[in-house]
């Protein structure tokens, strides 16, 4: 047994493997469903499964997605009930989701584990990042709770879960931080698959599967009981609760004898005689750690107590983990409860000492228990703040119910701290700012690896992510040090500072982390000996007030030659091994090229050698940069905000575009989450190489550039020739060619700080030059070189008025983009398959349109602070937007469609009073026009209605009847307002599939947009029952192996929607048309839109030319059903013609599917076989759909009466 | 009976006629139909230079799209473990040929410049390939490069090749050099076993819907032959190469031609890819009729027989022939 107690070997990983990696060993049945920080270890354990790994019996655990997390917890409920091991994992509202059938599973004391990535629940605002507000709604479902505060303890206690739950028959939370654990890179020693099966005992899991429903020893479970027995029945399970503290620390002994790492339901750290001491729970435990170290080695009495079991609550553990001395106890919980006296933790911790025998203290006085709030949605918790809490406590009157780490200028609740308490001593402290497309983050895991593998140091890295998808920041920190790492915080302090974008030395303060005479290493296009000149003032001040040494190297340079395209971070980890030191150079040298085989192996010779490469010519392009002895730079660095933006864009958006969120007060932020929009337009993030300029000479005035921008960053105006008195002299113009309205002029202009560079308008521009094909309407140019000219064009355009929309029927491409997109410069991907829709949808119906949004990308590049692509017009109407949650945007939009009309028959309700009391005041000529055109829904129409409802409202001003006044409120639902319901294949298909089925047979006015990526995208790319055959996604490694789910027929069965499949790159004008007559059905409509995605594999700049590929080959037939209200007609159309590109051609060229046909050829062939059969079925139905005739259900147009009729009255 | 094999880059084929490079080699369900009508050896299609660098790396790059960039989506798609590149496929093509054919295997390799994917000529061999067969072609546009510089960089080329396999070479080159003789003696000295000649070429065409170039490459037709025959005949017994012919071998009469000229081996793929492997029979019968009514033994007697070293006026193969020819109109004299 000698092998069961050594300490195991050293790796490098995060809490979600450390964590998945035992539960995958401890489990038989695995049921999933991604959500963000939990993600990874669902996807782990899929991967692993799909390789073949075995549990510790020799079984490859089945590992299934389900629809959602409730899916997900009655396949555990079921497995368990049958007597399996089986387990799932996730995370905030998933949690939620949960809750149901985790009352159930503790109910009927069947042992399961979750694990959770704990992390915010969505309140006044959806946040994917770590706090404890999920598990702590779950504390009366009866599971036991059980926190890891690291990666080690992630690990370690995972394993302590699993056995523990099989033992006391209770199942198990096991919980940890999101992103701060869940992502934290750090060195753990990993317990073995012995030692692991070792702590657990044959018999309960056989007690376990001997309790399993079996028709061999048939039993019934689940009854319903009267109120005769259910409450004893109740309380019958107190044993097994009262056992658990008891089986759980058995646990970790016996955990403790196999490795030698030993844990306490209750453990102190400190001062043997504190009389301060932090309690919680939680990855702030490392910093509180460090800080209890620094200032006990200062003389100060203090300790902490870290809660490792929260329920059952180990009330006696903890008392007898407080040293007797205690005066003070501060309770830190990481999670809030409006209108709770206490926080959880707080409340929990009082209950211990109230009942503590005031004898058990030394003058028999209890301590003062005082608590607060720290770290939620991830806000920093540093060592500077566990001082300020400590010292508050050291107070004769310290506040209660505190807040540490924001300035709370509101309820006062907050402590100041000193920031520069640190406590941080890591050997090397290394901050790279990168690019996500320039590989920082994958690189920076990389050398965090090599470093943890090749040497005796430990490891930490953890990342900070932006909230774009295009052109986003990377942050990663990394330390380095012989001592285990628990500093649970960012670096502030860095000895090493890599900026891997020459852009960012303009934008950000990035030299602020740089502790004095820290090393810099700039990836600079320009030479060593010009950089310093090209600095801008506060760069140049940072390094010499800090006596920092530069370094540079044209890393751009260095990776192209190599053909690695912008991928620099081979380059610049290179230079880091070589200015660290922390690797001889040899040594690193050697260690790179292995990791670079080891990651890249898999993919071909040629990608290694090419890095390999890299590696080689780096270091003679690093060059130490001359500094000289003051500042010579005269401008500064760009503004976040250009000057001019409004009030609370230049007080609360700036700070945050600026990196300095952290700092604005609680006053600073609305309280309900509602922010104005328009505030893309501000951020000018200049992410683009090359943007498209404008050749007039060749325009033919198509539109095609404006609709496919997924980033509105093409527009289209046109305007009289005399609006451009005054303009310079490079604003580009053309006559525009209109039968209609002769005599105007056009420009097409880029807004070249808020483009993507994606090429799409290029791709998309069908007029060349007669002379030289290559020269189109509208070419990609390096940015460099057009900047300025086109930054005061853009000015100008931006100026000129936009064309009235009355004047031109939207029903074409090009009208269609004369119109004010109403979206514009999201954080979408560059390429984005899904905003052209969004965007079109918002010059069509924008000015009146509210959207009910799912989660998920379109919520994350729509509602994702700092910023918001919705905005508004001229006369400030534009989107209004909602997202509530994932599972129910189709019932979320029902809602506020429903409002509105209620509204509307209310508003109609007045005014007929008011009408017939005040015939004299109130034009009944006017209440008639008003009544007649609450749908009125073209431009002229509502711009009508609008002016009736002025006039009315003027004409009910002066009047005091309750009325009137009721009437000033709901006037405005009498002019039209057009609902979408808008998300992803993940709502609409999977987790949303429920309600939206029932919004689809409400009948009621409602149009619902589907963004078909086929893919869960935002989370990663899991598989969705969108999915097509043969594409490899998450949770389907080994390629789907069924058909998409046809979401249109499922519609198109009740007859009275309106369906549409479309696809924009196959077909704009279908594209345009299908949107307004799903606009114009008054009964409920469906578009489902392809949307092209990263998550497909191939080159987004070819993303509207792939979905006329898609069209073509039939994979994404176009079409339109539109039923008729009560007249026979044939309502199915088909817009596509039969497919003339094989299947096998279109997965031939995206990555989805050509994946599968090089790791598995085989079962490709197969499913792409079976794919082309899917094809061509569904061609086939389609044509024969085309020729049926029907007719649509009466009750459409009946609710269509009521809805607009004056009398209201719906059924 | 007719001897039918013919000694090809060392090999003893059954038959001269070879299936060359086509998507017809390349489709393992044809594999026993071209055995079986009869082919001495088969080339598999090509494994091209910018495929080898491309490939992996397209990949490479399509997966890694939007990685790490994004809290929520640190990857887009799952770890599927090693994934076979184009490259890693056509090695596995080779090996399953090498498995199912008891006729030689040569495969392609089609590149321009020395350089790592070098080292795929070795992979091939690995997996069972017998001999390589090396396609040099690129299309010059640069200016500052010269005839000179395009052959020394093929020599380079060819050496380096050489320098990784010990499995017989041959080299495949295009018509298009000013002093083909010198440089096919070249190519021998820089280890080439044997040449195979001509390749032909996509070119361009025009398409007058869309305004874009498409390459296109059309099959050959007998016509075409010549050219192969031409440089065949010169260069049969001035080269320890061997040769083979490549281009417009589309009947009986085409492959006897060529071998007459001096070709060691006639490869096809025009022909099979219009009427099937099975047209290799039907080239057989006509070549072994033709031989049989004439009392040839073998094809080895036939070869080179009316090559410019062993026909009676050598100038017929050389520029000359075209002023003969026309002449050859002329009355032989005055009076007749």
């Amino acid at each position: 047994m000698t092998h069961l107690t050594d300490p195991g070997c050293r790796v490098v990983v995060d809490g979600n493997e450390a964590a998945a990696r035992v539960a995958h060993l401890l489990s038989e049945v695995i049921a999933i469903y991604p959500i963000t920080p939990a993600s990874p270890m669902g996807e782990l354990a899929d991967d692993w499964s799909a390789k073949g790994r075995q549990n510790l019996w020799g079984v490859v655990p089945e590992v299934i997605e389900m629809q959602s997390e409730a899916g997900a917890a009655g396949v555990l409920h079921g497995a368990v009930t049958r007597g399996a091991l089986a387990t799932t994992f996730t995370a905030s509202q998933g949690l939620l989701l949960m809750l149901p059938n985790m009352f159930k599973i503790a109910g009927e004391l069947t042992p399961a584990v979750i694990h959770v990535a704990a992390r915010a629940l969505a309140t006044h605002a959806l946040s994917i990042f770590g706090d404890h507000s999920d598990v702590m709604a779950a504390r009366t479902t009866g599971f036991v709770m059980l926190c890891s505060s690291n990666v080690q303890e992630a690990g370690d206690f995972a394993a302590v879960s699993h056995a523990s739950t099989l033992e006391s028959r209770v199942p198990f939370l096991h919980f940890f931080d999101g992103f701060r654990t869940s992502h934290e890179l750090n060195t753990i020693e990993q317990t073995t698959s012995a030692q692991i099966a070792s702590m657990l005992d044959d018999s309960c899991l056989s007690g376990h599967r001997g309790r399993g429903l079996d028709p061999d020893r048939p039993v019934l479970r689940g009854s319903a009981q009267n109120p005769d027995v259910f409450f004893q029945a109740r309380e019958a399970c107190s044993p097994f609760y009262a056992a658990v503290p008891r089986i759980v620390q058995a646990k970790m002994d016996r955990l403790a004898e196999l490795t030698g790492r030993s844990y306490h339901l209750v453990d102190y750290h400190g001062a043997l005689d504190a009389e301060r001491v932090i309690v919680l729970m939680g990855s702030g435990a490392g910093a509180t750690r460090e800080t209890v170290d620094a200032l006990c080695a200062a003389g100060e009495r203090v300790g902490v107590v870290i809660v490792r079991l929260f329920r059952p609550f180990p009330t006696e553990q903890l008392l007898a983990a407080l040293p007797p001395t205690t005066r003070t106890v501060v309770v830190l919980d990481r999670t809030k409860e409006p209108g709770a006296p206490f926080e959880p933790l707080h409340s929990d911790v009082l209950s211990a000492l109230w009942h503590s025998p005031p004898q058990a203290w030394p003058d028999g006085r209890l301590p003062r228990v005082i608590g607060g709030r720290y770290g939620l949605g991830s806000k920093e918790f540093t060592p500077a703040m566990a001082k300020a809490v400590f010292d508050e406590a050291a107070r004769d009157e310290p506040r209660n119910s505190f807040t540490i780490g924001i300035i709370d200028d509101v309820s006062h609740s907050s402590l100041a701290w000193d920031p520069t308490f640190r406590t941080d001593a890591a050997r090397v402290r290394a901050v790279f700012y990168g690019l996500g497309a320039d590989g920082t983050v994958g690189a920076n895991k990389n050398t965090a690896k090599i470093v943890g593998d090749n040497t005796d140091l430990n490891v930490q890295a953890y990342f900070v992510y932006d909230s774009k998808k295009s052109g986003s920041m990377t942050v990663s920190h990394l330390r380095f040090d012989p001592q285990p790492i628990e500093s649970t915080y960012l670096i502030d302090q860095a000895t090493f500072v890599g900026v891997h974008q020459w852009s960012f030395l303009d934008r950000l303060d990035v030299l602020t982390v740089a502790a004095p005479s820290a090393t810099v290493l700039i990836n600079s296009p320009y030479p060593a000996e010009q950089l310093w000149d090209r600095l801008p003032i506060e760069v140049q001040d940072a390094v010499l007030s800090k006596g920092l040494q530069l370094h540079a190297i044209d890393a751009g340079a260095v990776a192209q030659a190599a053909g690695l395209g912008g991928r620099v971070n081979t380059v610049m980890q290179t230079c880091f091994f070589a200015l660290s030191g922390i690797l001889p150079a040899d040594e690193a040298t050697a260690e790179l090229k292995r990791a670079i085989s080891k990651t890249y192996g898999k993919r071909g010779e040629a990608v290694v050698e090419r890095n390999t490469a890299a590696v080689d010519t780096a270091l003679a392009h690093l060059h130490r940069v001359p500094v000289p002895e003051s500042i010579t730079a005269t401008r500064h660095r760009r503004p976040a905000v250009a000057a001019g933006a409004d009030d609370f864009v230049q007080r609360v958006t700036a700070r945050m575009l600026a990196g300095e969120g952290d700092l604005l007060p609680v006053s600073a932020l609305p309280p309900d989450g509602t922010f104005p929009t328009g505030t893309s337009k501000v951020e000018k993030r200049t992410i683009a190489i090359e943007i498209p300029v404008w050749e007039p000479d060749l325009c033919i005035d198509c539109g095609k550039c404006a609709i496919v921008c997924p980033h509105a960053a093409i527009r289209m105006k046109v305007y009289d020739p005399s609006a451009l008195d005054g303009a310079g002299p490079d604003f580009k113009t053309k006559s525009f060619r209109s039968r209609e309205v002769p005599g105007l002029s056009l420009t097409v202009q880029v807004a070249p700080d808020d483009c993507t560079g994606c090429g799409l308008c290029v791709t998309a521009c069908p007029a060349h030059d007669k002379s030289e094909v290559k020269r189109k309407s509208i070419n990609l140019r390096p940015i460099d070189e057009h900047l300025e000219v086109e930054r005061i064009a853009w000015d100008t355009f931006v100026d000129l008025q936009e064309a009235d929309p009355a004047q031109w029927d939207p029903a074409s491409v090009k009208t269609s983009q004369l119109r004010q997109p109403l979206f514009e410069f999201s954080g979408a991907c560059a390429g984005c398959g899904e905003t052209p829709y969004l965007k079109l949808l918002t010059q069509l119906f924008g000015d009146h349109l509210l959207i009910a949004n799912a989660t998920g990308c379109s919520s994350i590049y729509g509602g994702n602070l700092p910023t918001t692509p919705y905005t508004v017009n001229a006369e400030g109407r534009g989107p209004a937007w909602s997202n509530s949650l994932f599972e129910d945007n189709a019932e979320f939009g029902l809602g506020i469609r429903l409002g509105f009309e209620a509204q509307r028959r209310a508003a109609l309700d007045v005014l007929a009073r008011l009408a017939a009391k005040f015939s004299t005041e109130i034009d009944g000529r006017l209440v008639a026009a008003i009544v007649a055109g609450v749908e009125d829904a073209d431009d002229l129409g509502i711009r009508a209605q609008r002016a009736r409802v002025a006039e009315l409202r003027n004409a009910v001003a002066g009047l005091t009847d309750p009325d009137a006044l009721h009437l000033a409120d709901l006037a405005g639902t009498l002019v039209r307002k057009s609902t979408w319901i808008v998300g992803g294949d993940g709502w609409a298909y999977d987790i949303g599939a429920g309600g939206l089925d029932h919004v689809l047979a409400s009948g009621r006015n409602v149009n619902i947009l589907v963004l078909d990526t086929e893919v869960y995208s935002n989370t990663g790319g899991q598989a969705s029952k969108a999915t097509p055959r043969g594409a490899v996604a998450k949770f389907a490694a080994g390629g789907k192996s069924t058909g998409k789910k046809d979401l249109g027929l499922e519609a198109m069965s009740y007859g009275d929607v309106y369906v549409a499949h479309i696809a924009m790159g196959a077909s704009e004008i279908q594209t345009v048309k299908a949107l307004l007559e799903a606009e114009a059905w008054p009964g409920v409509s469906l578009v489902i839109a392809y949307s092209t995605c990263i998550a497909h594999g191939f080159d987004m700049g070819n993303s509207m030319t792939q979905q006329k590929v898609a069209v073509q080959s039939g994979h994404w037939p176009l079409y339109r059903y539109r039923p008729g209200e009560g007249e026979l007609t044939q309502p199915f159309q088909l817009d596509s013609a039969a497919p003339t590109v094989p299947f096998a051609d279109f997965a031939a060229s995206e990555a989805r599917f050509s994946m599968l046909a090089r790791s598995n050829p085989s079962r490709a062939a197969e499913l792409t076989a079976l794919a082309q059969a899917d094809v061509d079925s569904r061609y086939s139905y389609y044509r024969q759909l085309a020729d049926l005739q029907r007719s649509a259900p009466a009750h459409a147009g009946t609710i269509v009466a009521d809805d607009t009729a004056s009398e209201g009255g719906e059924e | 009976m007719t001897t039918f094999t013919t000694k090809y880059l060392g090999f003893t084929l059954s038959s001269p006629l070879v299936a060359s490079a086509s998507p017809l080699t390349g489709n393992p369900e044809m594999w026993e139909r071209i055995e079986l009508a009869g082919a001495g050896a088969v080339v598999l299609p090509s494994l091209f230079e910018e495929q080898i660098e491309g490939d992996a790396f397209a990949l490479d790059l399509a997966r890694d799209q939007g990685t790490e960039s994004f809290g929520e989506a640190l990857t887009y798609f799952p770890d599927v473990g090693s994934v076979e590149t184009d490259p890693d496929r056509h090695l596995t093509l080779v090996e399953e040929a090498r498995n199912h054919l008891s006729i030689p295997v040569i495969a392609s390799l089609n590149g321009t410049t020395p350089g790592g994917w070098v080292r795929y000529a070795r992979h091939l061999a690995d997996v069972g390939a017998q001999a390589i067969e090396l396609n040099l072609y690129d299309v010059v546009t640069d200016p500052r490069q010269s005839a000179a510089d395009v052959e020394r960089r093929y020599i380079e080329l060819v050496e380096a090749v050489r320098a990784e396999i010990t499995i017989p070479l041959a080299v495949k080159v295009g018509p298009w050099f000013t002093a083909f003789a010198h440089f096919a003696a070249a190519l021998q000295n820089a280890g080439a076993d044997g040449l195979v000649l001509f390749n032909r070429f996509y070119q361009p065409d025009i398409d007058l819907d869309t305004l874009e170039v498409t390459p296109r490459l059309e099959l050959s037709t007998s016509a075409e032959l010549r050219l192969p025959l031409h440089w065949i005949g010169v260069l049969s017994g001035t080269t320890t190469c061997s040769l083979a012919a490549t281009t417009g071998a589309h009947t009986g009469d085409d492959a006897l031609k060529l071998l007459l000229a001096g070709a060691d081996a006639v490869m096809t793929t025009s022909a099979l890819l219009r009427r099937g492997p099975e047209h290799l029979i039907v080239m057989e019968a006509e070549m072994r009729a033709w031989m049989e009514e004439r009392d040839y033994d073998s094809v080895e007697q036939l070869k080179g027989s009316i090559s410019r070293r062993n026909v009676p006026d050598p100038e017929v193969y050389e520029r000359a022939n075209y002023y003969q020819a026309l002449h050859s109109w002329k009355p032989t004299s005055p009076a007749g």
